[in-house]
């Protein structure tokens, strides 16, 4: 997808998009959606109606004219706010679209193949694909092997074995086989494909509003009746002070000058904007190539306070590596790296492949011609438990060499009529202990010594989990290790905790166990056996790669299949709800300096004497030109300030991770204060500007 | 301002910190039915009122039928004093021969008293016989009082428990607070106050001959009693007209001490209990933070208003209408007391503080009374508050909000919504009609922004409960005493059904365990949050109408104009 190419946050095409969008919105029955810019779209038609009136009867007022447009211009500003976060994942849509031309799908009916639409085909249809040929529908490959190029969802160029059976069973549809022919099962109604529901979701248009959403949707809400009241009592508390100083009923408050007020103190700002939050959540998710299933669950992800992740793949790198080689009595550590290199060349695992590396490294030596050393390599076998290399010397000698776990060389030297060192056991033992894997070598009846074979952490891994802590979040290893080797490993990647040996079974358990004490749990998995626990955690990531099965399970899929991702999900999360939480803030700490904008300039002339200017003017502390400019000035600083934080919006705020107090205190300074301090200054400068 | 008053100010401060624990941890042994010191006095009692009754203390009811209980028992209290007050006159102990009361101040004194707010558009002494008095109001002061605290503990049983429907039995709620707190702490209360030389008897009013040889009546009856519960229970409603002010209710500097004391007493002690209750006494002290910090920043306001140079009489004090036996700092520690604590008891006029400091009483109720506030009402207010900024403020640091370990969801947002329109609509909705039409304008005794302030005011006291009058205004009209008496409904019902509801789903919650992720309530950045929250929520909604009140009037008395 478009992850891969930069998109920048705003292109022309988007937003002349978004801007036409705006003004489609205005459409009552999805502005009703949102009630307190709908608020402002009442008052926008009253206010219309009354510059209406006023010209037919003579006396147009400018005034209310620049109102009206300002409010209207607060509308269009809030539409255009979610018009633009709706654009972007609209230009995704689009090139999602483009693979999902009309294909022909050949379709097995009765062990006939039969060629249909792939529209037509039903969950349970067995299809036959290709090479060449775009898979058809989301289904499970139920016989063969195949390349396939997944690069139309992932973005990711290089092709992926798909195969029946295992853990990579799954096959998305619009993907392309490259080689090979596969059946494959349709698991997938039409309509409800895996890239379906990425359009329909990056769309926006089957977006619902989340838990939290509705939550902070009733209290802005409710603050804008709080303010209705305020603003519609008005009137009455105004006439009993017209009357008590003295001045004709005719001088009380008009109604675009009442509806100015209400707007400006209704939560205009993140009503306008909570949408494209929530919008722009999902954007900033599928940014990292990850899909949400919706919208609730990048809300829980803020919420994760426990994480069970896989040792192999995320917190230690997949494979272990040689890093050492400790020699056995008599014997030179030259000799060992050499044998141990010798008994590697043609050992393709990783593990071999770190041998070799390290023989180079530290001893340099080299790679030799495997033929000319009239050398056999003996394979790894279940049954051996070990590899090697047979080979004749110049002399016409037969040499075997091997390497293994400590069990299998005890036996291949005893059959060789030699015996297993004491010191060598220790070592062994010692290397277990430690979380490593310990790998004999033994020349014939001589063992050399042990190759150290290590769980490689990955870099940075400690710092990420001392982060994760500090933000509260409990880190889980879960491991097939045994106990000794898992406390090791857990110990140098600094996870707070670890289950050895677990089960699938184990893995469900402990999430039910965790979520009965109230925590909220993530996990990321792959396999058909992790199915269950992705779908009992409160965020199941399940990887691309990863089974049919998984995929239903989770509630995320992650298309680079990437184990750690799991953390930048919940880091996703969180910043959504920061950036809820800090505009609302923003919004209502604003009303202040609204306030002390436009009372003064309606009460100027209440207990005024001759010179009409009343003592309220005293509250008139920004010093504004007319009380015209003052409540003109107070409305455009609220329309604008919508668009000036349509950027924020859409990035999220800037995210750190640092404890809940931290976080609350910087967010507070920025937001609160800022939010209290910024329209003195904006009101102000708009003011100098209309008065100019 | 002299030393004596700082002093005096301190050491009314020092005590009430000091009783809070002291006071709160017998509350909580109380409302726990673990073992306490009023179990071989009162026990029996307790175990003889539930076999009377046929209550099952130990039965546990979910939010409705809690609610339920407490609402059928306040509207048979309602009914019973609105029927004697109608028929009084054929009603024993009533030697003054008082008439009956009409239809619509006994309706409106019936919900006053039963909503724990105490408004009084009558003349107690012109209007109320002993009989009403006492098995009439006195009654319902206690168990206006034991409801507010009822509410307060299915609030919290909601937020400590997890996966529960129960919150407690209404019924044992409602007579262990009776019982073990109000009642011995009133009696206890009540005697001092005698020794003070509150009256305390049966007697007829007498009539006795002034040195100006005029006759003059002197009004009597079972003072003491009602004035010790009127105080604790936050209920403020005067055995005579002049309230606290009246020599015969408060007649030493002393007892005025212990009144003002008695005022903030309960309410205060009961964070205490909370925070036992819900498992951290940081908790509770968080609140009392909040509340005495609230409380002392409208004290030093509305003092700096009293003491400040004035260009009326400049540096005399505005004496009229003050506690003039006590002076100027009494009478300002009681105004803000009375006002924040939902009490309404007052020993000078509110009517004739500095505009300023009458702004600070009329803000303190406005907020939604939970300063210290009523008693249990004052609490579950300002939980209403928390759960606000929890949710606010919650988000911010990137999680659901969650308030001790409950996840604060749209029910809870919708329902604390609620709590916080239901006093504010009558306020502005009411006070807004009556300053338009007639029979709202006539009642007024001054003019210009005062006469604003003082319909806003009576407003602000029925939705918060409160009971004090800014006086200046008649409010024994068909008018005020419907749309007051309807404020005083709203207001009370208004917030306790949500706050039920919220302590019902609260209730069915699990708890999430506490983390570096968690946002902290119990620390000074949350008594700053919550301070802010409280004021800006209160004064973004009724700026615009106090700016036309009181704030003009202080703006013009500094010109040199008063009303």
């Amino acid at each position: 997808m478009s992850t891969k190419q930069n998109t920048s946050l705003f292109n022309k095409k988007i937003l002349l998009q978004a801007a036409k969008d705006s003004v489609m919105k205005l459409n009552p029955a999805l502005q009703v959606k949102n009630p307190v810019i709908f608020i402002v779209a009442i008052g926008s038609i009253l206010t219309t109606i009354i510059v209406f009136v006023g010209i037919f009867q003579g006396n147009f007022s400018s005034f209310n004219l620049q109102i009206c447009i300002w409010l209207w211009f607060t509308v269009l500003f809030a539409n255009f706010s979610e018009a633009i976060a709706e654009g972007r994942g609209k230009a995704q849509a689009e090139s999602l679209r483009k693979n999902r031309v009309q294909t022909k799908a050949r379709k097995m009916d009765n062990k006939k193949e039969v060629s249909v639409y792939a529209t037509e085909l039903k969950k349970g249809d067995i299809v036959v694909c290709e090479s060449g040929d775009v898979i058809p529908s989301d289904g499970e490959v139920i016989e063969g092997i195949a390349s396939v190029d997944e690069s139309a969802i992932t973005g990711e160029s290089a092709p992926v074995i798909r195969e029946s059976g295992g853990d990579r069973s799954a096959v998305t549809g619009g993907t392309k086989v490259i080689s090979d022919r596969i059946l494959i099962r349709i698991t997938s109604e039409q309509g409800n494909t895996f890239i379906d529901r990425m359009i329909a979701l990056v769309e926006g248009a089957k977006r619902q509003k989340t838990p939290n959403e509705i939550a902070l949707s009733i209290l802005l809400s409710g603050l804008s009746i709080i303010f209705l009241l305020a603003v519609v009592t008005l009137p009455a508390f105004f006439s009993y002070s017209l009357s008590a100083s003295g001045l004709p009923m005719s001088n009380n408050l008009t109604l675009p000058v009442l509806i100015a007020l209400l707007v400006c103190l209704i939560p205009t700002t993140i009503g306008g904007l909570l949408s494209a939050i929530g919008i722009s959540g999902m954007d900033r998710l599928l940014q990292r190539n990850v899909i949400a299933t919706s919208g609730r669950a990048i809300e829980a992800a803020g919420d994760v306070d426990v994480l069970l992740l896989d040792k192999t793949g995320t917190i230690t790198l997949g494979n272990r590596m040689a890093t050492d080689f400790v020699p056995a009595e008599n014997v030179s550590i030259e000799e060992l790296a050499d044998a141990a290199q010798f008994a590697s060349l043609s050992d393709e695992t990783p593990e071999g492949r770190s041998i070799v590396i390290l023989a180079k490294e530290k001893f340099n030596i080299r790679g030799r011609e495997v033929h000319q050393l009239n050398a056999t390599f003996i394979p790894f076998t279940a049954q051996s438990r070990m590899s090697g290399v047979d080979y004749k010397t110049e002399e016409g000698t037969f040499h075997n060499i091997r390497k293994g776990s400590s069990e299998a060389i005890r036996t291949f030297v005893r059959n060789n009529n030699g015996f297993f060192p004491q010191n060598i056991q220790d070592v062994v033992n010692e290397l277990a202990r430690q979380g490593a894997t310990p790998l004999v070598v033994a020349e014939d009846k001589r063992v050399l010594g042990v190759i150290h074979l290590k769980d490689i952490v990955k870099g940075g891994i400690k710092q990420r989990f001392a982060e994760l802590r500090q933000m509260g979040i409990k880190t889980v290893m879960i491991t097939g290790d045994n106990a000794l080797t898992a406390a090791a490993i857990a110990a140098e990647a600094g996870v707070d905790d670890f289950m050895a040996e677990a089960t699938p079974e184990d893995k469900l358990k402990r999430i039910r166990e965790e979520q009965a004490n109230g925590h909220l749990v993530g996990m990321i998995g792959d396999g058909t056996n992790d199915a269950p626990a992705l779908a009992q955690a409160d965020i199941g990531i399940a990887m691309n790669t990863g089974t049919q099965a998984a995929r239903e399970a989770g509630n995320m899929v992650d298309l680079d299949s990437n184990p750690t991702k799991l953390i930048e999900v919940v880091e996703v999360g969180k910043q959504l709800l920061m950036t809820r939480g800090a505009l609302t803030t923003f919004s209502i700490a604003n009303d202040v300096a609204k306030y002390f904008a436009i009372i003064p300039a309606i009460a100027i002339s209440l207990y005024s004497g001759k010179n009409g200017i009343g003592p309220l003017s005293a509250l008139n502390v920004m010093n504004l030109g007319s009380p015209q400019s003052a409540i003109l000035s107070a409305v455009i600083f609220n329309a604008i300030i919508i668009i000036l934080l349509v950027p924020l919006a859409l990035r999220g705020v800037h995210y750190r991770p640092v404890s809940a107090n931290n976080a609350l205190i910087r967010n507070l300074l920025i937001f609160g204060l800022g939010g209290i301090i910024a329209p003195f200054i904006g009101i102000k400068l708009i003011d100098i500007l209309i008065n100019l | 301002m002299i030393t004596r008053d700082f002093i005096q100010i301190i050491l009314f401060i020092v005590l009430l910190i000091g009783l809070t624990p002291v006071l709160g941890n017998y509350m909580f042994k109380v409302f726990n039915g673990k073992k306490h010191i009023m179990i071989p006095v009162l026990g029996w009692l307790e175990k003889l009122i539930y076999k009377f009754t046929g209550v099952n203390s130990g039965e546990e009811a979910n939010w409705k039928t809690y609610t339920f209980g407490l609402l059928m028992f306040n509207l048979i209290g309602f009914v019973f004093v609105f029927l004697i007050q109608l028929f009084q006159a054929y009603l024993p102990l009533n030697p003054a021969h008082l008439t009956n009361v009409s239809w619509h101040s006994a309706f409106n004194t019936s919900v006053s008293f039963m909503t724990n707010t105490n408004w009084q558009g009558y003349a107690g002494e012109t209007t109320m016989s002993y009989f009403v008095q006492m098995i009439g109001l006195t009654v319902q002061n206690f168990v206006s009082a034991a409801t507010g605290i009822a509410v307060l503990l299915a609030l919290i049983r909601g937020i400590a428990r997890k996966t529960t429907d129960n919150l407690g039995n209404f019924w044992t709620d409602l007579t262990r607070s009776t019982l073990y707190v109000l009642l011995p702490l009133s009696i206890l209360f009540s005697i001092v106050l005698v020794g003070q030389g509150v009256v305390q008897n049966f007697k007829t009013y007498e009539t006795v001959q002034t040195l100006e040889g005029s006759q003059q009546i002197i009004p009597m009856g079972p003072a003491a009693s009602q004035i010790a519960i009127k105080q604790l229970g936050t209920n403020g409603g005067g055995f005579f007209n002049a309230n606290s002010a009246h020599p015969f209710e408060n007649p030493t500097p002393l007892s005025n001490f212990l009144e003002m004391l008695a005022i903030l007493l309960i309410p205060a002690a009961l964070t205490f209990t909370y925070g036992k209750m819900v498992g951290s006494t940081r908790q509770g002290w968080t609140i009392f933070s909040v509340m005495l910090i609230l409380l002392i920043a409208g004290l030093s306001i509305s003092l700096y208003a009293e003491y400040a140079h004035n260009p009326i009489f400049g540096n005399l004090h505005l004496m009229e209408g003050k506690e003039t036996r006590f002076g100027i700092t009494n009478s300002v520690l009681w105004s803000t007391s009375t006002s924040a604590a939902s009490n309404g008891s007052v020993n000078a006029m509110h009517d004739s503080l500095s505009p300023i400091s009458g702004m600070i009483a009329m803000i303190n109720i406005m907020l939604g009374e939970v300063i210290f506030g009523g008693v249990g009402a004052g609490l579950y207010g300002m939980v209403i508050f928390i759960i606000l900024t929890v949710f606010i403020a919650g988000l911010m640091v990137g999680r659901t909000p969650e308030y001790l370990g409950k996840k604060i969801n749209a029910f809870e947002v919708k329902m604390a919504i609620i709590a916080v329109l239901a006093p504010n609509i009558v306020i502005l909705l009411f006070a807004a009609w009556a300053s338009v039409i007639q029979p709202g304008l006539s009642s007024l005794n001054n003019s210009g922004p005062h006469g604003l302030s003082e319909i806003l005011y009576a407003y602000s006291s029925a939705a918060g409960n409160n009971g004090s009058a800014f006086a200046g205004l008649n409010a024994n009209t068909m008018f005020y005493n419907l749309t007051l008496g309807i404020g005083m409904l709203i207001g009370r019902f208004g917030i306790i059904i949500p706050v039920m509801a919220i302590a019902g789903s609260m209730g069915r919650k699990k708890i999430t365990p506490l983390s570096a992720g968690t946002f902290r309530t119990d620390n000074s950045l949350f008594i700053i949050l919550l301070i802010g929250v409280i004021i800006i929520i209160g004064g973004l909604t009724h700026f615009p109408a106090l700016s036309l009140g009181p704030v003009v009037e202080h703006l013009l008395m500094n010109l040199g104009i008063t009303f």
